[in-house]
């Protein structure tokens, strides 16, 4: 049912469209609440436009057409009464490459806040600063958050853009192949605060990294062409997958 | 000889004419700066600026000349920035799907390429006549921001496209507005190619001549404008005036004044592009 208590997100015979496209056919999916679902397939077979299905991201491409229902915690979040800003507040996404705005580090991470009408100093300062900490960056940046956080590493970026989505308080975060563009050190980095964020937020991550997938995730979804294959415990899809195309994907035997 | 060498010799030649090419234009243009500022350097002091025109060359002086030029330029500025940046907004952001923008999109760019002379008879019509503006700093002001919105506009446009795709993304992510996008991230973000693209369209319109005569620029003004409603002359209608005198002692007044025109569009012109430097450092994605 999806009113489920512990389904937050799930998709009903979702098909997507771009142009003559057929994206993504007839996906059925639930996602658990606090968990981490990991979306694994080859380039090319929706994961992302599947995961900018649930915060309407894909309404800004022109040629986009979606059918079927996305719930959210029982509301159908393609509603004409939904609220899109409403919703993306509850629903934040960190990007595959690091998009820190051009401004201070104070001003990225306030900037969710800010746009909500929030202006009390002491407020924002304490919210910037928890995000810093739950996104591990608040001890190499604490001593100049009036830095441009286009001067910070790449790693710090993305650890930037986590913290600028975590400042909001959403309940679910969407991750676009978040540590696709870091080194192993800032990999890890981010790969251990998803595990500590799973307490408080349910998380979607894309992934292309098959031990990325089986070290963060619950439960893990495998797309080919556009169709949802395989949608599993973790542990299960990686011991024993049940079908050959999963098989094949994950252990590299792939044609 | 060889093919190799053919070709080595053809790059030389290349070289050559281009290096020729190069210093026909800067000798040109250096030929012409050195004679009027022989000519017109020595004229220039306080009194030239300060001195009203007169029948008497060695009395004359640019007052009225740019003071008009001030009140012009300060007006097409007021007038052209706020309408060429909102159009331009609008336009990238906004008007991307429908058709009626992409007749806009054509136009402003034929625009761009109208003599200027067509838009003083556009002013004289609409703003001189329709609108009773008379000969009036108004009138002139809304002539030139006419003929330099199509520049503002293609700015704009350039420098909103500069900002990356990926920085609205990260700002509707967070639940941001079409709005707040834009206000917050885009516009500050392109700023420094704005600001860049106005100060060059304005440095553009203090040179402009044709457009204000057709609405009624006067050549001799005995007085400093005190309202935008004013009868007014700018800095380039006064040297074309001093230019057709026989008297010499006004071709030397003319030199002077081309002098401290030339001198306010190179001093923009330096504005512009210490500003665009100034962005670009700043943020480099
Ligand atoms: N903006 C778009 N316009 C048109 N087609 C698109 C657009 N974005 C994606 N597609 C197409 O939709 C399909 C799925 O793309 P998507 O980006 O979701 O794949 P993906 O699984 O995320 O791939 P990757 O692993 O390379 O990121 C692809 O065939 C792609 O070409
Ligand atoms: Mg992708």
């Amino acid at each position: 049912m999806t009113n489920e208590l512990n389904y937050i997100l799930e998709s009903k015979n979702v098909n997507v469209y771009y142009g003559e496209l057929h994206a993504l056919k007839d996906i059925n999916l639930k996602i658990q609440k606090n968990s981490v679902t990991a979306l694994i397939g080859p380039s090319g077979c929706g994961k992302s436009t599947f995961l900018r299905v649930f915060n309407r991201m894909n309404d800004y491409i022109d040629s986009f057409k979606i059918e079927g229902d996305v719930f959210m915690e029982g509301q159908n979040i393609y509603d004409k009464k939904v609220r899109v800003d409403e919703l993306r507040k509850n629903i934040g996404m960190v990007f595959q490459k690091p998009n820190p705005f051009p401004k201070s580090i104070y001003e990225n991470v306030a900037y969710g806040l800010k746009i909500q009408g929030i202006k009390d100093k002491e407020f924002l300062m304490d919210r910037v600063e928890n995000s810093l900490k739950q996104a591990a960056l608040w001890d190499e940046v604490k001593d100049d958050l009036k830095k441009s956080a286009l001067a910070l590493s790449g790693g710090q970026q993305q650890r930037i853009c986590i913290a600028r989505a975590l400042a909001v308080e959403p309940n679910v975060l969407l991750m676009d192949e978040p540590t696709s563009a870091l080194d192993p050190i800032s990999t890890a980095k981010v790969e251990e605060l998803i595990n500590e964020l799973k307490e408080k937020y349910t998380i979607v991550i894309v992934t292309h990294n098959m031990q990325q997938a089986s070290r963060v995730s619950d439960n893990t979804a495998f797309f080919y062409m556009g169709d949802l294959i395989e949608h599993a415990k973790t542990e299960d899809i990686f011991r024993n997958p049940k079908k050959e195309r999963t098989q094949n994907y994950i252990t590299g035997r792939f044609g | 000889m060889t093919n190799s060498k053919k070709n080595r010799i053809k790059d030389k030649l290349f070289e050559y004419f281009g290096i020729a090419c190069t210093f026909f234009g800067l000798v040109m243009l250096a030929i012409f700066i050195g004679n009027i500022l022989i000519d017109g350097l020595t004229r220039i002091d306080l009194d030239f600026l300060q001195n009203l025109p007169s029948r008497k060359p060695e009395k004359s002086g640019i007052l009225t000349a740019w003071t008009g030029s001030l009140w012009i330029l300060c007006f097409t500025t007021l007038i052209a920035f706020p309408l060429g940046v909102a159009a331009g907004i609008y336009l990238e952001e906004y008007g991307k799907k429908s058709s009626l923008s992409s007749l806009l999109e054509v136009n402003i760019s034929n625009l761009a390429g109208v003599p200027s002379i067509i838009y003083g008879l556009l002013g004289l019509e609409i703003f001189v006549r329709v609108f009773s503006l008379g000969n009036s700093i108004l009138a002139g002001a809304f002539t030139l921001a006419l003929l330099i919105l199509p520049i503002i506009i293609v700015a704009t446009r350039e420098a909103i496209r500069a900002v990356p795709p990926s920085i609205r993304a990260a700002s509707y992510g967070l639940g941001a507005s079409k709005w707040q996008t834009v206000w917050h991230q885009v516009l500050p973000a392109s700023m420094g190619g704005i600001f860049t693209g106005v100060i060059l369209a304005i440095s553009r319109a203090v040179g402009e001549t044709a457009p204000l005569i057709v609405v009624g620029a006067l050549a001799y003004v005995p007085f400093t404008p005190s309202s935008p409603m004013d009868e007014f002359t700018v800095m380039p209608i006064q040297i074309f005036n001093w230019v057709s005198r026989p008297l010499h002692g006004f071709t030397i007044n003319a030199a002077a004044a081309i002098i401290i025109l030339l001198l306010i569009t190179f001093i923009m012109n330096g504005i512009a592009v210490y500003l665009r430097n100034k962005w670009q450092k700043k943020i480099s994605w």
